[in-house]
């Protein structure tokens, strides 16, 4: 396939570097198809899958082979008819004044935004149940706070760049918040305990609407 | 079940095992030892399992009573040890060496003179209650059984596969405090990302260890830093323990075992295994040699 290439990432790993995000989802679930010899884990990025094998199974050479004859996939999940994760959001977060006169959109047009379309967790990091959510609307490409704020509450709704999330708990952080949510995106009484893992499907909907 | 009672503990000491790989998808890393050869060398003194839960004691300084007979031994930063019986008798021990405890002893694990990190190792292991499949603690996410307090009791578990096989073993060579730690690293993934003066810059000088290093990561600073070549910002992509991950300022930061599972700075190389478990010895204002290799 055109675009992709292997990075060595030490004695161990192996980067595959991508152009978009649907070619690294694609990849990934041709990947789980091929069910590849050595292979022990696949950490999604925003473009990228870190790829970690077992160097007494297999070496760099070897996997790299085997990876160039993976064919991309289409994601099983959009296909068939897997309902969504559905986060209900008080839109009422502290920068949404801010991301109104960012955007242009007023408040009622960025929550039919952010509500009216289908959102992927690309990835998670930063916090243990922190997913990096895409939309399949165009993204609106927020930057970040200029100053990050020190505590962020959990399960505040925030946007910045092309991704969406939820934070899973009280940290750090410079994304603009829009809202908030009860769902609690990481608990260890949940299996799996993240609620949106690489791949789950998500729909914001108003609960103030309701 | 026998135990072990924490009488006093230092600043950060925690149980740690393999680690819990498998959950990046969710944003949790695998953590564990971050010397995991020293971490493996105690287990392997008492007859453990190589899963069993060790102590990771920063500096040493911890000290535990026995309520049973119990095998214990330390690894890693070689530190004073010392054995109290109950009538207040002290026995003379050391670090590397297999240690016979009876009910009542106290062990005192000292501060290391060299080297960061000490392993305390009982036949059986540790048996804190684990946190998804792992005894580790995880100081990044915050999660895994808590660092110890005094007055925990430590229960002691059967993850025991042999009686110890040998008495003691030669305790790492003590450095002097000015020789550069040699650290080995391949290149990449993100090399290409910086000038082709990257190798030279990395290699041609010492680094210094910052005091503000944890199981996340060894930072360093250089007189020169490395510079970009790609000045974009990089999506965020996994990273692999042991990575050189270079923020703005130019000087490599060497994830250890708590990295985060994504970062958003362009990785220049990777430790090998043995490197990173000698950058978990590292203490502040020691010197690095960096050397790559293939």
């Amino acid at each position: 396939m055109t675009g992709v290439d292997f990075r060595p990432a030490g004695r161990a790993a192996l980067l595959a570097t991508f152009d978009s995000l649907p070619q690294v989802v694609a990849f990934r679930t041709g990947l789980a198809e091929a069910r590849l010899r050595g292979l022990t884990e696949v950490v999604s990025g925003a473009r990228t899958l870190l790829l970690r094998f077992d160097p007494a199974t297999t070496d760099a050479t070897r996997l790299r082979s085997a990876l160039e004859r993976v064919a991309p996939a289409a994601d099983a999940d959009a296909a068939s008819a897997v309902d969504p994760l559905v986060i209900p959001v008080v839109y009422d977060g502290e920068d949404l004044d801010q991301v109104t006169a960012l955007t242009g959109m007023d408040r009622d047009r960025l929550i039919a935004w952010h509500t009216g379309q289908l959102w992927t967790s690309a990835f998670c990091g930063f916090a243990p149940g922190f997913s990096y959510l895409t939309g399949t609307e165009p993204s609106l490409d927020l930057p970040r706070r200029s100053a990050s704020r020190t505590a962020v509450p959990s399960g505040a709704v925030a946007l910045a760049g092309e991704f969406s999330a939820v934070y899973p708990r009280v940290s750090p952080g410079g994304w603009q918040l829009i809202g908030r949510t009860d769902v609690p995106m990481w608990s260890l009484d949940h299996e799996p305990p993240a609620r949106a893992p690489a791949g789950t499907r998500v729909r914001f909907v108003d609960a103030g609407a309701a | 079940m026998s135990a072990l009672t924490v009488l006093q503990v230092g600043f950060g000491v925690a149980t740690q095992d393999l680690g819990r790989p498998g959950f990046s998808d969710m944003g949790l890393g695998a953590a564990g030892a971050a010397d995991r050869g020293s971490a493996a060398l105690a287990n392997r003194l008492v007859g453990n399992r190589p899963d069993a839960a060790v102590l990771e004691a920063l500096l040493g300084s911890v000290t535990l009573r026995a309520d049973a007979y119990v095998v214990a031994a330390t690894a890693g930063a070689a530190c004073p040890v010392e054995i109290e019986r109950a009538d207040g008798r002290v026995r003379g021990a050391a670090s590397h060496e297999v240690l016979m405890l009876a009910p009542g002893d106290t062990l005192r694990i000292g501060t290391a003179t060299t080297g960061l990190r000490s392993y305390v190792a009982v036949l059986g292991g540790f048996a804190v209650e684990p946190v998804l499949g792992s005894r580790s603690w995880d100081a990044l996410a915050r999660l895994g059984p808590p660092p110890l307090s005094s007055g925990d009791v430590l229960p002691i578990g059967d993850a025991r596969a042999s009686w110890p096989i040998v008495d003691a073993v030669p305790q790492p060579d003590e450095r002097w405090p000015d020789d550069p730690v040699v650290l080995e690293a391949t290149a990449g993934p993100r090399d290409d990302w910086f000038t082709p003066g990257w190798r030279d810059t990395l290699t041609g000088q010492d680094f210094t260890v910052g005091s503000d290093s944890d199981r996340v990561g060894v930072r360093t600073t250089a007189p020169q830093p490395l510079v970009r070549a790609v000045t974009v910002e990089l999506p965020s992509e996994g990273v692999e323990t042991g990575s050189l991950q270079v923020p703005p300022e130019g000087f490599p930061v060497l994830f250890l075992a708590d990295h985060p599972v994504t970062g958003g700075y362009p990785v220049v190389a990777v430790l090998t295994p043995e490197s990173v478990d000698r950058a978990a010895q590292l203490r502040p204002g020691d010197t690095i040699r960096f050397r790559l290799v293939g």
